[in-house]
């Protein structure tokens, strides 16, 4: 058996296209069902989210089983097979497991380290587990591939540093204050970027806001959302002693805080920090309140600099990211392969075994006149006797599974011996879940 | 070789492995890596332990008479300190350094004469134990108040500048290093005020005065005012962050000239702790 993925993504793929191809979840039954139901697919999982459309399966043959992924994306879709064809990349093997461990571990999205996608083939997961078109080897690789995504999340920095300017500004703020837990927080103006940031601040632990505009019932209002307090525009600057951190976003034209209201707030609040964060354009606040000891000034360009700089941060960390998966890419294969012969093993163990009970109760009913130690030996030879027998088969199965194809083995062995294998159904209960 | 001069040099190979650990964790940045460095501190800690108290079985008095001596105290005194800061605040780049500081005293505390030699009768008393642990206590913390300044410097000019380099992802908030200064300062402070007047009470038990203004306690004065400088700074203005870190700074540069330059050039009173034997 062989897992196989086809599918594109923002990389392969313009919007155009990946909107074309797109499951919605609401219908997920019909295409899951398909899916099983073509020759040489066993189980299936439909990931579909706006930056990628993936199928996972599992087949024979990952040749065949690719060919009729890529066709079934084509059709289902009623699209061009061959146009379709220039966006479609298929995986098979170590690439195949390779690549969902990277997508999981968020190392394959737009901005590497982003958690949503985690979530997004979950649900994935959670459809085909719902239409039962998941089986053994889905299902331990999926739950596998979280597990590599929470490790890469906790061992890596991968989503350590934020990527988004208002996020940036709340990570600035620690490094600044350490924690931002009862500090306050001051909007000066109103828009967007800055109430975004001002809803991160009261998330991370920021409880007082203080909002100021030039319009009052404005300052009312969104003091209001955030159950803060508002202050007249015209006296704003007699409360910047209790301001740890300024957000500005006003339409002036001029400076509104320069560097002399700095300082003096900074001398009645005894050189206690103050973070100031200028999101307007033409800026709010003097550049030179950046020079002030204990002040420190951000505007746009600058927070969009740290937020590159995060970026960069990011890549690094995904080398070592794709360490981790490299390691779980080696253990899996080996369940993998290992998944194989096993059964059979065992299978062909069980019926020497009941054979041999079968004929030894046989041979002691008519030989009454032994003894329990006569008894003992002939068991024991018997026992000895399959075990010699096992012995260089299993020898040889492994050994293939480890070199080459233990398949041709197995379908003979089966075959020869009428195996039956038992149900895999029980391993799934080994499965790590988050 | 002597049994405790062979400790001594386990005891470096043991800070080394200690200072290698925490590097490593500094630079790969992994949650978790710190411990390692950690566990080998504190087996470094303990060794070093054993050194002194073999040191104090063979010669019969404290081992602080001598440059070596007095090097592998003052390393011990960091270790210990640093252990204590280090299990509450984890933090490989300090602790990186610091070990790194504590291993350079323990090296050049084994290229100065490390032999015993007689004791000063003037040093045979029970004050030496007490005058000396006070103040080299009161040095370990402000070496670590040292530490912490000077990332307290990097991590503000990265803030200020916006250039973030790979040591801005790895070192804690400015609110944290300048609690350390502070907490730092509130701990050396009354060990080094104490160190000076528990050696003044020997002066004078010793010599008849508390005071004779000899390099040593003239340096140890000028540093005490520094810190009383800082310390008042502090509680009643509100100097922090940049200026309290410059501060512990130039506080430290005048500890050291009064641990090593006093001995070194100016010949004084509390000269029998030069170079030795």
């Amino acid at each position: 058996m062989d897992i196989f993925v086809v599918g594109l993504s923002h990389k392969t793929a313009p919007v155009a296209v990946r909107e074309k191809v797109a499951f919605p979840p609401e219908a997920m039954r019909e295409p899951l069902h398909q899916l099983l139901a073509l020759p040489g697919i066993a189980e299936a999982i439909i990931v579909s989210t706006c930056n990628r459309v993936e199928l996972y399966a599992v087949g024979p043959d990952a040749v065949v089983g690719i060919d009729q992924l890529k066709r079934f994306m084509a059709s289902y879709h009623q699209l061009d097979e061959s146009a379709l064809d220039n966006h479609l990349y298929s995986l098979s093997g170590d690439e195949a497991i390779r690549h969902v461990f990277k997508v999981s571990a968020s190392l394959d999205s737009m901005v590497i380290g982003e958690p949503q996608i985690l979530g997004q083939i979950k649900t994935a997961y959670g459809y085909a587990v719902e239409h039962q078109t998941v089986g053994l080897i889905l299902n331990r690789f999926l739950h596998k591939a979280f597990s590599v995504a929470k490790r890469v999340r906790t061992e890596t920095n991968i989503a350590g540093n934020a990527v988004s300017v208002s996020f940036a500004a709340v990570e600035l703020a620690r490094k600044i204050f350490g924690s931002i837990e009862g500090k306050t927080v001051m909007l000066v103006g109103a828009g967007e970027m800055c109430e975004l940031a001002a809803k991160h601040f009261m998330n991370n632990g920021v409880d007082r806001v203080l909002v100021t505009n030039r319009t009052f019932s404005r300052a009312e209002k969104l003091a209001d959302e955030f159950s803060g307090q508002a202050i007249l525009f015209e006296n704003f600057h007699d409360h910047l002693l209790q301001v740890d951190i300024l957000l500005s976003s006003t339409g002036a034209t001029n400076f509104i805080i320069g560097p002399d209201h700095v300082n003096n707030a900074l001398k009645q609040r005894k050189q206690r920090p103050m973070f100031f964060i200028d999101i307007a354009v033409p800026r709010d606040i003097d550049p030179r309140v950046n020079d002030i000891n204990n002040a420190y000034l951000y505007d746009v360009d600058d927070l969009q600099g740290v937020v590159n700089a995060n970026l960069k941060e990011r890549q690094k960390e995904a080398a070592a990211a794709e360490e981790i998966i490299e390691h779980e890419i080696g253990q899996f294969r080996q369940w993998l392969a290992g998944l194989d012969v096993v059964p059979t093993i065992v299978a062909l163990r069980q019926k020497l075994e009941s054979l041999r009970q079968a004929e030894v109760e046989k041979t002691f009913a008519n030989l009454k006149h032994l003894s329990d130690k006569d008894r003992k030996a002939i068991a024991a030879m018997s026992n000895a006797l399959i075990n010699k027998i096992l012995h260089p088969p299993t020898r040889v199965l492994k050994q293939a599974q480890k070199e080459t194809d233990a398949q041709p083995y197995v379908d003979a062995l089966q075959t020869l011996f009428d195996l039956e294998l038992p149900a895999p159904e029980g391993d799934l209960k080994q499965v790590d879940t988050d | 070789m002597s049994l405790n001069i062979m400790l001594f040099k386990l005891t470096l190979v043991a800070y080394a492995v200690t200072t290698a650990l925490y590097l490593f964790s500094a630079v790969v940045n992994r949650k978790g890596m710190d411990r390692f460095g950690r566990v080998a501190l504190l087996a470094a800690f303990a060794l070093h332990t054993v050194t002194l108290i073999s040191r104090y079985a063979e010669i019969g008095y404290t081992p602080v008479t001598n440059l070596h001596e007095s090097l592998s105290f003052f390393a011990w005194a960091l270790a210990g300190t640093f252990l204590i800061v280090d299990w509450k605040l984890r933090m490989s780049v300090l602790a990186a350094t610091t070990s790194t500081l504590i291993m350079v005293m323990m090296l050049l505390g084994s290229l100065v004469p490390m032999h015993p030699q007689d004791l000063n009768p003037a040093l045979d008393s029970f004050w030496l134990p007490i005058h000396v642990a006070l103040a080299f206590l009161g040095n370990a913390v402000f070496t670590v108040a040292f530490v912490a300044a000077i990332f307290y410097l990097l991590q503000e000019r990265m803030l200020k500048s916006k250039k973030f380099s790979a040591l801005y992802y790895r070192l804690p908030s400015l609110d944290t290093l300048d609690l350390i200064n502070y907490r730092c300062l509130t701990f050396g402070f009354p060990l080094m005020t104490m160190g000076i007047i528990s050696g003044a009470v020997w002066a004078e038990s010793a010599w008849g005065t508390y005071w004779s203004w000899d390099p040593k306690e003239s340096w140890a004065l000028i540093t005490w005012f520094l810190y009383a400088a800082l310390l008042h700074g502090r509680l009643t203005t509100g100097w922090r962050g940049r200026r309290a870190a410059i501060f512990a700074i130039i506080g430290f540069v005048f500890l050291l000239f009064t641990f090593l330059g006093v001995n070194l050039l100016l010949p004084g009173l509390h000269s029998y702790n030069s170079m030795g034997g």
